[in-house]
C-alpha cells in the first residue's frame, strides 16, 4: 500500500510567503526560503508552493527556492505553456499544478502530459458552495464560481490524461474548522486518480479525516505557518511520529 | 574539493545546496576538463536521455580527461540518476555506448500491471547488498522509466522493488552510482552524500 502523503502548501505572493482566508485577505507569514530551509529538516516527503499574484512565473524566486529545497517541490501558478512547463523542471521543480489553461487552453495540458508523463501534471480544483450549498468548480481568476459541478470535470481531467488532483475546499480555506470531508469522500470514491486534499486542517485529527475518506495525500496550509488560530507566525510541521501514528490507523483498517 | 559537473544534463544546484548544507566541504561546478584536476571528489547529476548525456559529455571536451581521472588516478565518483546510468556499457534508450566503467546495461520499465506507471516517480525503499554507501533499508526519491542491469553481481550496491526487483545502486572500485535523487530525499539523502564525501 502506498503511504498517504502529507504535504505543506506555501502560498506565495510577490516574492513572500502569505497565507489566505478562503482565498481572500492574503498576510505576509515570512520569506519562502527560509520557510524551505525550515521544513528541510522535518521530514517532509514533498511541498507544494503555489503563487497566487496572477503574474508571470517568478522563475528568479523559484530558482533560489529549488536550490535550498531537499525534497521534491510542486508547484503551480499561472502556467500558461508547454514551455513554461519545460523551464520550470529545469529549474529543478519535480511536478508543475495546473489550474486556468484547464479551462482556456486544455490542449497544452494534454501535450504536457504526453511530454512529461501524467505523472509530473497535477490539476487544482477549487470548490466552493454556491448559495444553495451546492459544491461548483470556483476560478480565482475571476473569483466567480462556473456552472460545473466537482464530478463533471473531474471526468474531463481523466480524460486530459493528469496524473494527481488537488482538491482545494475554498470555503475551508484557512479557517481551522476541518476539511471538507463529504466532498473528499464523493470525489475520491469517483475518480482512479489519486487526490491531495486541501483547506480547513487545524488538527491532526483533520488530517487523519481526510486519510479516512480516501486521500492520498493531505496539504496543511495554516497549519503549517502559524501557532495557532489568530496567533502569530511560526513555520512548523507535525513531528513524524504523529504522522506515524495516523498512518498505522489507517493501515490498520 | 566536490567537484560537480554542469554538462548541461538538468539542475546542479540542488546537490551544489546539500553538500554545502552538510558543511565542511567546498563544492566546485565543473564546466570544463582542466577543472576535473582541481577536486578530490566528482558527482555526475543528470536529467535527460541517455544518448544527450554522452554526447554533452563530449561536446564539453570532458570525456577523456574523465576516464583519466577515474579509472588511472581512482578518483571516487557518484553518479546520480542518468549519472548512473551513464557508467554503464550501454541503454536500449539510446544508440551512444555509456562510459562503459561497470559492466551491464539499462533497461527500460514494461509492466503489463496499468496501475504501475512509467516513469517510476515516487518515494521507494533501497536495500543495501554492501554497504558503503547505505547500512539499512532508506527510503528515498526516484523518477526513472530505465533501469540498470549489471552484468556482475558484485557491482550492485542496492536493490529496490518496483514491479521487479531492479538495481537502485552500483559500487566498483572507487565508482558509485544511484538511481534516486539523493539531493531530494532529504536526511535519507543527506547521510548518503555524507558516506560519500567522507570516503
Amino acid at each position: 500500500m502506498l503511504r498517504p502523503r502529507i504535504m505543506p502548501c506555501l502560498l506565495l505572493k510577490d516574492g513572500s510567503l502569505v497565507k489566505t482566508v478562503k482565498f481572500n485577505n492574503p498576510s505576509y507569514v515570512g520569506d519562502a526560503v527560509n520557510a524551505i530551509k525550515i521544513f528541510n529538516g522535518k521530514e517532509v516527503d514533498e511541498l507544494l508552493l503555489i503563487d497566487i499574484s496572477k503574474k508571470e512565473i517568478p522563475f528568479n524566486d523559484i530558482r533560489k527556492i529549488t536550490r535550498e529545497c531537499f525534497m521534491p517541490l510542486c508547484y503551480g501558478g499561472s502556467i500558461k505553456t508547454i514551455e513554461d512547463i519545460r523551464t520550470l523542471f529545469q529549474l529543478g521543480i519535480e511536478k508543475v499544478v495546473v489550474n486556468d489553461i484547464l479551462f482556456d487552453d486544455p490542449e497544452t495540458v494534454r501535450k504536457s502530459v504526453e511530454l512529461f508523463g501524467s505523472q509530473s501534471i497535477v490539476a487544482s480544483v477549487d470548490v466552493k458552495k454556491n448559495i444553495w450549498g451546492v459544491n461548483k468548480i470556483y476560478r480565482h481568476s475571476t473569483k466567480k464560481t462556473v456552472n460545473l459541478n466537482p464530478v463533471e470535470y473531474i471526468r474531463k481531467l481523466e480524460d486530459l490524461g493528469v496524473g494527481e488532483i488537488l482538491l482545494y475546499s475554498v470555503d475551508r480555506d484557512g479557517t481551522w474548522e476541518g476539511m471538507d470531508n463529504d466532498l473528499i469522500n464523493e470525489i475520491t470514491h469517483k475518480t482512479h486518480l489519486p487526490v491531495i486534499s486541501c483547506g480547513g486542517v487545524g488538527k491532526l485529527e483533520d488530517i487523519e479525516d481526510g486519510i479516512l475518506n480516501g486521500s492520498s495525500g493531505v496539504a496543511i496550509g495554516s497549519m503549517c505557518v502559524y501557532s495557532k488560530k489568530n496567533m502569530g507566525v511560526l513555520i512548523k510541521f507535525p513531528k513524524q511520529t504523529n504522522i506515524d501514528k495516523i498512518i498505522k490507523n489507517y493501515e490498520n483498517l | 574539493m566536490i567537484g560537480i559537473i554542469d554538462y548541461g544534463m538538468g539542475n546542479v544546484g540542488s546537490v551544489e545546496s546539500m553538500i554545502n548544507y552538510l558543511g565542511c566541504h567546498k563544492t566546485k561546478i565543473i564546466k570544463k576538463k582542466s577543472e576535473l584536476l582541481l577536486v578530490d571528489k566528482l558527482i555526475l547529476p543528470g536529467v535527460g536521455t541517455f544518448d544527450n548525456g554522452m554526447k554533452n559529455l563530449k561536446d564539453y571536451g570532458l570525456l577523456d580527461e574523465l576516464n583519466k581521472q577515474v579509472l588511472n588516478n581512482k578518483k571516487p565518483i557518484l553518479g546520480i540518476c542518468l549519472g548512473m546510468q551513464l557508467l554503464m556499457d550501454k541503454s536500449e534508450e539510446g544508440k551512444l555506448g555509456g562510459l562503459g566503467w561497470i559492466k551491464g546495461d539499462c533497461k527500460k520499465f514494461k509492466f503489463v500491471d496499468k496501475s504501475l506507471k512509467v516513469p517510476h516517480m515516487g518515494w521507494n525503499v533501497a536495500s543495501p547488498i554492501t554497504n558503503e554507501l547505505c547500512d539499512n533499508n532508506s527510503r528515498f526519491y526516484f523518477v526513472h522509466s530505465y533501469y540498470v542491469e549489471c552484468i556482475e553481481k558484485d557491482n550492485i550496491m542496492l536493490k529496490t522493488n518496483y514491479g521487479i526487483e531492479f538495481v537502485s545502486g552500483v559500487s566498483k572500485d572507487n565508482i558509485f552510482g544511484v538511481q534516486f535523487h539523493p539531493e531530494k530525499s532529504h536526511k535519507y539523502g543527506m547521510d548518503l552524500m555524507e558516506k560519500f564525501i567522507n570516503l
